[in-house]
């Protein structure tokens, strides 16, 4: 027999000690250039070249003082979201539902802000804190259907999200509608509720400020508060918590409260520093991108400022690539996914390694 | 084949796990119709090996020869069809299904055809050779543990095992049932099987190997027939490197009661409707509660525990009735629980060791304060809680889930006994652990009692019980059946009332039922 044909490779996974640093790092990064390697394919089949095509996308989203804002502006209710999303999984609460919260803090957002009675300084404040409550309040009712009567998280948080839209949708073309337009669209909030820029001709808007702050806040909750170690520990093993005397009720819905006040903030942000109103388009999926986000931040909030500035400069980028080389805008969808998905490979790799082995096969036989 | 031939042969067998060594060039020989018992404390590599054996791993380096021919064994598929069977110590076997129906499961069949007639005929056929009778129509969900074991050894020579590798199959058996088991295995090995035995229960390693083969830090130290100059001392000895003692001893009379569960009918053995369950223990008293596995040993301890508070009847703590038991408020007024299932009810095993030593009390001070953790101080406490137990490694972040079964099992009993508690309720402490870290977990035992604490001992091992135990209670289909001083106790007798067999078994039909649909 010839004696290269002799040797197979053995393919296995093996566990890691631990997950070292450079791995939790670059697994990241390794995920996001596989998706773009991945997305190139459709970029040739457009007809363009996908060096070009990426260039004038990183241009577009991050060339210059106001391409760089714009995505900036773009990303904040994507950290928000995103800040969602992992509070929620980390407790092992499903929320896909940061969609409908967003649109209930959007909601209240316009509603206060456009309210005539109130002293001016107080708006944003309100707004802000109205906000997160409305999300907060809308993703608890899933919760206390999962942990009293075990009605399925997903399901739940995913269909309010219909509910919620389809809600707003019937108060824009109600009572909200524009009087003067006709067009289904909310009242203008005063301008006192304007969210300010924080750099002058941009529109790098508070909420963007607001959203690392909350970062912030996240990390500290989760790192180092009883409660973070609670979310944690109820996420890890429920039972475990439930014997070491932890109320595993009252820190999944906690953690709800926090996940959809978060992506409550995100829909003020986006009426506070963008609209200024509401409409059915406020939000292009915002909610279900923090799910990418979420998980490209490996559920570590600091982790989610780069995931979420890269999925907006994808999106913002998007547009310039397509008037220029005629690619279809909706790569930007593809790219998203397709992270997504690298991103759950990278995973596997995270505390385990491939481990391939070649050895001479001396006989591969069964015993008569 | 030659007689003399071994029909397994692993050869300089090294295994790695990133920097672990878990089997260093290792040999084992097994030959046609032998009981090979293998030994070695846990992490000494025994299950490694026989992982290898059976196609779970690759080895780093060395090789296998079956009957003479090398091998390489990539699945456990690949092992199978060399005529290897392993049976684990938890039954893999599908409840929903009929005895039959589950000897179909991976057996070489023609497209989707199911030949039940045959199945059952052969099932017959092995029942009646090597005194492994199963009705074939029987739902699995419905056997007990020691038949549940024995369709998996079936299952196993449907296959064509030739030699079956039992992994502490007597873990979760009665002395009576594990009787049984060694009657099949000499009907095995009388016709050719072989058998390669692992147990941690010395006296059964003598009573059934031919020889054994021990093994420490993933090497084999010792090869020894099983003859007169084999002893439970010599072979304790040579697996952990150094003789030990067995913890035994009375304490000193018993003080005041501590726990008195009075009328206690936990929830998921309500539906019986039957007077519950009382049971009383004082300070300074070890009561063991023996009983087959699934009879309700579970639902009392999460009672008394307050985890799974009962429906009916009332807990006493130091002659104080407890308003309403729960989690918290037990742990609050100083009982301790350690479940037998220690991944899934005691540690969480992403989280660090250091977390999860502390998790109990970690919204007290010191351990935080204003809701923020201290991590000095968790980690401190830690510390001192791993040295004093010998964790090991010593790594306070290490992720609980990666240290070994005994070093977790230490790692809960640090954490539990770490404030002093007055009631200690523990299940199955040693299962699965080795001689050193049962003896240190039986000394922790013995050490609260001479403290004052009142300690339930849960164990499937009658000799745990017998050990260390002051007063025995049997438990069996939810109720407590035989009673005795352990001093004065005939072991007969206990094993006895396991089984149903103290005469007032047959009333409690109708609970048996409850309890072994929610059981393990």
């Amino acid at each position: 027999m010839n004696d290269t044909a002799m040797y197979t490779p053995q393919i296995s996974f093996e566990p890691l000690a631990s997950a070292s640093l450079r791995r939790r790092l670059l697994l990241p990064v390794g995920a996001v250039a596989m998706s773009l390697v991945l997305c190139s394919g459709l970029v040739m089949l457009a007809g363009t070249n996908p060096l070009n095509a990426y260039l004038i996308m990183f241009k577009a989203a991050l060339g210059g003082k106001v391409q760089l804002t714009e995505t900036l502006a773009k990303s904040a209710p994507m950290m928000l979201t995103g800040l969602a999303a992992l509070v929620a999984f980390r407790a092992r609460f499903w929320n896909i539902g940061g969609e409908g919260q967003l649109l209930a803090g959007a909601m209240l957002a316009a509603y206060v802000g456009g309210l005539s009675t109130l002293p001016a300084w107080s708006l944003i404040p309100l707004m802000v804190i109205g906000g997160f409550v409305a999300g907060g309040l809308l993703a608890i009712v899933p919760a206390l259907l999962k942990t009293t009567f075990k009605v399925d998280d997903v399901v739940a948080t995913l269909m309010l999200n219909f509910i919620v839209f389809f809600a707003m949708t019937a108060l824009l073309s109600g009572p909200w509608k524009d009087s003067t337009t006709g067009w289904p669209d909310s009242p203008d909030i005063r301008s006192a509720a304007e969210f300010p820029v924080l750099l002058r001709a941009t529109r790098l808007h508070l909420g963007v400020l607001i959203a690392v702050i909350a970062v912030a806040v996240v990390w500290l909750v989760l790192k180092r508060s009883t409660l973070g170690f609670s979310i944690d520990a109820v996420g890890a093993n429920a039972r475990a918590a439930h014997h070491g005397g932890m109320n595993v009720t009252r820190v999944i819905v906690t953690a709800a409260a926090i996940s959809g006040g978060l992506a409550g903030l995100a829909g003020v942000g986006e009426v506070g520093g963008i609209h200024y109103q509401v409409m059915a388009s406020i939000s292009p999926g915002y909610g279900f991108s923090g799910l990418v986000v979420a998980m490209l931040a490996r559920l570590e909030p600091v982790g989610v400022i780069p995931a979420a500035i890269f999925l907006a400069a994808i999106t913002a980028g998007a547009d310039e690539m397509s008037r220029q080389t005629g690619v279809p805008v909706y790569l930007a969808d593809v790219i998203q996914g397709v992270a997504l998905l690298s991103m759950l490979v990278a995973l596997l790799f995270l505390d385990r390694r491939l481990r391939i082995h070649w050895r001479s096969a001396e006989s591969k036989v069964s015993l008569p | 084949m030659v007689q003399d031939q071994p029909l397994v042969e692993m050869i300089g067998i090294t295994k790695r796990f990133g920097d672990v060594v878990a089997n260093r060039d290792v040999n084992l020989q097994v030959k046609q119709g032998e009981v090979l018992g293998l030994l070695g404390e846990n992490g000494a590599g025994k299950t490694t090996l026989m992982n290898i054996l059976f196609g779970m791993y690759r080895p780093d380096g060395g090789n296998i020869r079956i009957g003479g021919t090398p091998v390489i064994i990539r699945n456990p598929a690949d092992a199978i069809a060399l005529g290897i069977g392993m049976v684990h110590q938890h039954a893999q076997v599908v409840d929903r299904h009929t005895v039959a129906e589950n000897l179909l499961v991976g057996l070489p069949g023609k497209g989707l055809e199911l030949d039940l007639g045959r199945v059952t005929a052969r099932l017959a056929e092995i029942g009646r050779d090597y005194g492994l009778e199963l009705a074939p129509n029987r739902l699995v969900g419905e056997l007990g543990v020691g038949e549940k074991q024995r369709l998996d050894i079936v299952k196993a020579l449907f296959r064509g095992a030739r030699v079956l590798i039992l992994d502490e199959p007597t873990s979760v058996l009665t002395p009576g049932q594990a009787e049984g088991l060694f009657k099949a295995i000499r009907a095995l090995t009388a016709d050719g099987v072989s058998v390669i035995f692992i147990s941690h229960k010395l006296n059964e390693v003598r009573a059934i190997t031919d020889r054994v083969v021990i093994m420490r830090r993933g090497a084999v130290v010792a090869r020894l027939p099983n003859d007169a100059a084999l002893t439970n001392a010599r072979m304790a000895e040579l697996m952990c490197g150094h003789d030990l003692k067995p913890v035994t001893g009375r304490g000193s009379p018993p003080g005041r009661p501590m726990l008195q569960a009075r009328g206690i009918v936990p929830r998921r053995l309500a539906p019986a409707g039957r007077a519950g369950i009382d049971l009383t223990i004082a300070a300074g008293e070890i009561v063991g509660l023996a009983g087959v596995s699934g009879n309700g040993q579970v639902e009392l301890a999460e009672a008394m525990a307050g985890v799974e508070p009962a429906v009916l009847g009332s807990i006493a703590i130091a002659g104080r009735d407890v308003e309403r038991p729960s989690a918290r408020s037990m742990r609050g007024l100083g009982v301790a629980y350690i479940p037998e299932d220690r991944m899934g009810a005691g540690l969480i095993g992403a989280l660090p060791l250091a977390t999860n030593l502390a998790l109990p009390r970690i919204r007290e001070a010191p351990f935080s304060r204003h809701g923020m953790l201290d991590r000095a101080a968790i980690r401190t406490f830690a510390e001192r809680q791993i040295e004093a137990y010998d964790i090991r490694p010593p790594d306070p972040g290490i992720r609980v889930g990666l240290l070994s079964g005994g070093n977790q099992q230490k790692a809960i009993v640090a954490r539990e006994l770490a404030f002093d508690p007055i009631v200690l309720i523990i299940a199955q402490p040693t299962r699965g652990l080795d001689v050193a870290a049962s003896e240190l977990v039986h000394r922790e035992l013995v050490r609260l009692r001479a403290k004052g604490c009142a300690v339930l001992l849960i164990s499937d091992d009658l000799d745990e019980i017998a050990q260390l135990a002051d007063r025995i209670v049997v438990i069996y289909e939810g109720a407590l059946v035989y009673e005795t001083d352990a001093e004065r106790a005939d072991l007969r007798a206990v094993g006895l009332a396991m089984t149903g067999g103290g005469g007032s078994g047959a009333r409690h039909r109708s609970l048996s039922a409850v309890a072994r649909a929610h059981g393990t």
